[in-house]
This record gives C-alpha cells, sequence and structure tokens, in this order.
C-alpha cells in the first residue's frame, strides 16, 4: 500500500519543523520504506494506519521515531578521504605548530550519524598526533537512534567493509561475538550527543576543526545560513570547516573564505568578518 | 585507457563470476583460478605481471595465505597487489594475512561498493569512484 498525498505531506511537515529537513515529492518510497519498519514495531497494520494514528494523536515518541527513521543515512569510513588527507597532511601540521602550548585538538564531527566519520577521525587523530599530544572528537546527531548507536561503537561485519582499511580495522576495533567493536583506547576520546544544527546551539568549547559533510545537502538555504552561523560560533578563529563535496559557504554566508586544503576544499572564517558572525574562543 | 589486469582466484566458479563483473567494470582484464597452485602456476607463465589479485583464503590443493607467500618470495612479482576476499573473519587471520603480505583484506559478504572503496584504498580505482 503506498502513502497518499496527504500522508506524505504530514510526513513532511512534520520533519520539516521538527528537523528542518525537506523531503521533496517523489520521496513518497523512500519515506514508506523509512517508516515501515516503525510502523511494525509500534504494532500498527501497516504505514498508511501508523500514521493515521499519529495525525490524530501527535504522540512525541511516535513523532520522534518517524524524524529518525528519516534522518539517518548510511555511511562508510573515511568517507571520501580527501578531507581526511587534508586533515591529516594540512591541517593537523598546521594545528601542531599553532597549539603547541596546549597540544590539544578538538574536533566536532556534525551530523555523526552512526559514528563512523567520528571514529574515522579519532583513527586519524591517533596516528598523526605527535607523542604527548592529546584530542577529544564529538559527535552529534539529531536522532537519538544513531546517538546510542554510536555510543555503543559496534558494527557488522558489512559495515567494517566499508571504506576501512585491515590495518586499522585489526588495530582499532575488537571482535564483539558476530561484530566489531572501537577499542576502548579510542573510544575513551569520542563522545556523542543529540542536538540540532538549525536550533541555537549550546554553549561549548570552540573546535579546531568541524566536519559538517553531507548536511547542508538537506536544508533550504535560509536554513543552511543558520546553520553556518550556528557552526561559526563554535568554531576557533583559525578554525577548520569541512563540508560535503557538493556543498558550500559560498552565496550563503560570506564570513566563511574557502581556502585549498590538500587535494579538497575547506572553510574559514574570514578575517575581519561581520561582527556577531564569529565569536573568539 | 589501458585496462590493468587482475586475477580472480576462488574454487567458487559463483564467486568468481561475482568478482569477475565487479572489477570488469572498473576497467581490469581478468584471469580466473580455482587454487592457490593454479594460480602461481598460471602467474609465472605471464609475460606481464597482473596488477591485482582476489584470493580466497580456503582452497584445495594451495590456500590463498599460502599463495599470497609464495608471491612475496617471488621478485618478478613484487608489484602485484594482493587482497584477500574470504569468509574467514577473526582478528587473528586478518592480521595473519597482512603480516603475509597481502595489502588488503575484504571479508565475505561484501557489497560492491566495498569491495570499489577497498581498491580505491589501494590506488586501484580513481577517488570518487566509490561515491
Amino acid at each position: 500500500m503506498s502513502l497518499s498525498q496527504t500522508e506524505f505531506s504530514f510526513v513532511a511537515q512534520l520533519v520539516r519543523r521538527e528537523a528542518s529537513i525537506v523531503l521533496a515529492p517523489g520521496k513518497e518510497y523512500l519515506v514508506e520504506a523509512r517508516l515501515i519498519p516503525v510502523a511494525r514495531a509500534v504494532g500498527a497494520a501497516n504505514v498508511n494506519e501508523f500514521l493515521a494514528d499519529l495525525q490524530r494523536r501527535p504522540d512525541p515518541a511516535n513523532q520522534r521515531r518517524v524524524i529518525d527513521a528519516l534522518t539517518t543515512n548510511e555511511t562508510s569510513w573515511f568517507r571520501d578521504r580527501e578531507p581526511f588527507a587534508a586533515l591529516s597532511d594540512v591541517v593537523l601540521p598546521e594545528l601542531v605548530k599553532s597549539r603547541s602550548t596546549l597540544r590539544k585538538v578538538r574536533v566536532w564531527s556534525a551530523a555523526s550519524s552512526s559514528g563512523q566519520e567520528a571514529y574515522s577521525l579519532a583513527i586519524t587523530m591517533q596516528e598523526k598526533l605527535p607523542p604527548g599530544w592529546s584530542y577529544d572528537i564529538m559527535g552529534t546527531d539529531i536522532s537519538t537512534v544513531m546517538v546510542k548507536r554510536a555510543e555503543t561503537a559496534e558494527y557488522t561485519q558489512v559495515e567494517v567493509n566499508r571504506g576501512l582499511p585491515a590495518a586499522q580495522l585489526v588495530q582499532y576495533f575488537e571482535r564483539a561475538g558476530a561484530h566489531w567493536r572501537i577499542t576502548p583506547g579510542l573510544r575513551r576520546n569520542v563522545s556523542f550527543r543529540l542536538m540540532n544544527l538549525t536550533t541555537p546551539l549550546p554553549a561549548m568549547q570552540p573546535f579546531d576543526v568541524i566536519f559538517l559533510r553531507n548536511v547542508l545537502i538537506y536544508f533550504d538555504v535560509a536554513t543552511k545560513r543558520t546553520v553556518l552561523r550556528n557552526v561559526a560560533k563554535l568554531l576557533r578563529p583559525d578554525g577548520w570547516l569541512f563540508l560535503g563535496a557538493a556543498e558550500t559557504t559560498i552565496g550563503i554566508d560570506d564570513s566563511y573564505e574557502r581556502v585549498a586544503a590538500g587535494r579538497t576544499s575547506a572553510y574559514r572564517v574570514r578575517t575581519g568578518a561581520p561582527a556577531g558572525a564569529v565569536r573568539k574562543g | 585507457m589501458t585496462p590493468m589486469r587482475a586475477m580472480v582466484i576462488d574454487d567458487s566458479r559463483a564467486m568468481r563470476m561475482i568478482l569477475k563483473r565487479i572489477i570488469s567494470k572498473l576497467n581490469f582484464e581478468v584471469v580466473e583460478a580455482g587454487d592457490g597452485q593454479e594460480a602461481l602456476d598460471l602467474v609465472k607463465s605471464m609475460a606481464e605481471v597482473p596488477e591485482l589479485a582476489l584470493i580466497d583464503w580456503n582452497m584445495p590443493n594451495m590456500n590463498g595465505l599460502e599463495f599470497v607467500t609464495h608471491v612475496r618470495a617471488d621478485p618478478r612479482l613484487r608489484e602485484m597487489t594482493l587482497v584477500m576476499v574470504t569468509t574467514e573473519s577473526e582478528q587473528g587471520q586478518i592480521v595473519r594475512a597482512l603480516a603475509a603480505g597481502a595489502h588488503e583484506y575484504v571479508i565475505k559478504p561484501f557489497t560492491e561498493g566495498a569491495m570499489i572503496e577497498k581498491l580505491a584504498l589501494l590506488g586501484l580505482v580513481p577517488t570518487g569512484a566509490d561515491s
């Protein structure tokens, strides 16, 4: 049974309101496919019945389940590789010079999904920072399910095949039954929390590096601007922002400038950016 | 673009077909072997050494790990990139394969995307082919 226009509009409005994600018409099949397990889990006969019930009684827990189901994406280790190469070859050598007193690097994986990006960042730090340095990786996601999932640090056999070099698999993971779990040594440097990037963000120590990759593509221009403004407040003045290959700040937020970083690009807060656009960390 | 050469070494004909189908799309010419000994004889008879070998672990006559060890001991075959593709998934086995000279390790079952990502890691597929 497929979704009616009314049902699709209801879901699209809910996801737009709660997660600022635009579901364009034509995504009916995706919405239905993602909601089938949710409907089953709550004991509804099918997605239509589940949505009809949710429209009648707007239960926050079930609304949350819908948002979780529609905001999670498959991901791989060291996704697209170039940003990680740029981090290793360009960004970290510079930070090692500029943070030589503090000897600590803070990195944010914004929209961390099931955690592969955050742990890939941790592996990079582990391998590229000089002895005596420490690092914090924070992963945030709008989905409670994904935050919990990332915290378990457990991955299936299929998931560890995705872009993870075998040498790093045996070094940074241990077997947990049929799954693989990140070693405690790596896990202790990584934390996860629930966060909606489109709302005012909580006060936090600013970050040296922010990975905000393949997030903006889901938003309209006004929301992209809000997210970029929120993120700029948490980026150190000499910090680095990495976006997805199909994303840019250009034409959306002029307080950033695009700079070359290895074979890819990163964004840095422009010197003399408009007051209020950045906050010194 | 000149095609590269790859060997697919597996005692399962079905698995050889699957691997051949995946890597043929990536501009590889593929030769097949049903076990390690057949693969070793074949590669030694070839005028040009294949750039890549995808190697099952458990096979009759000569297993994949023994094949890797033989290849690594032969200076003429030094440039071959060796990828284990196997159901063997214990950590110790992965360590053994890497220590013997395998460059990468793919655990069955795998997706086509996962295989391409592994080959991209090894520089055998252009960056971005996996995205």
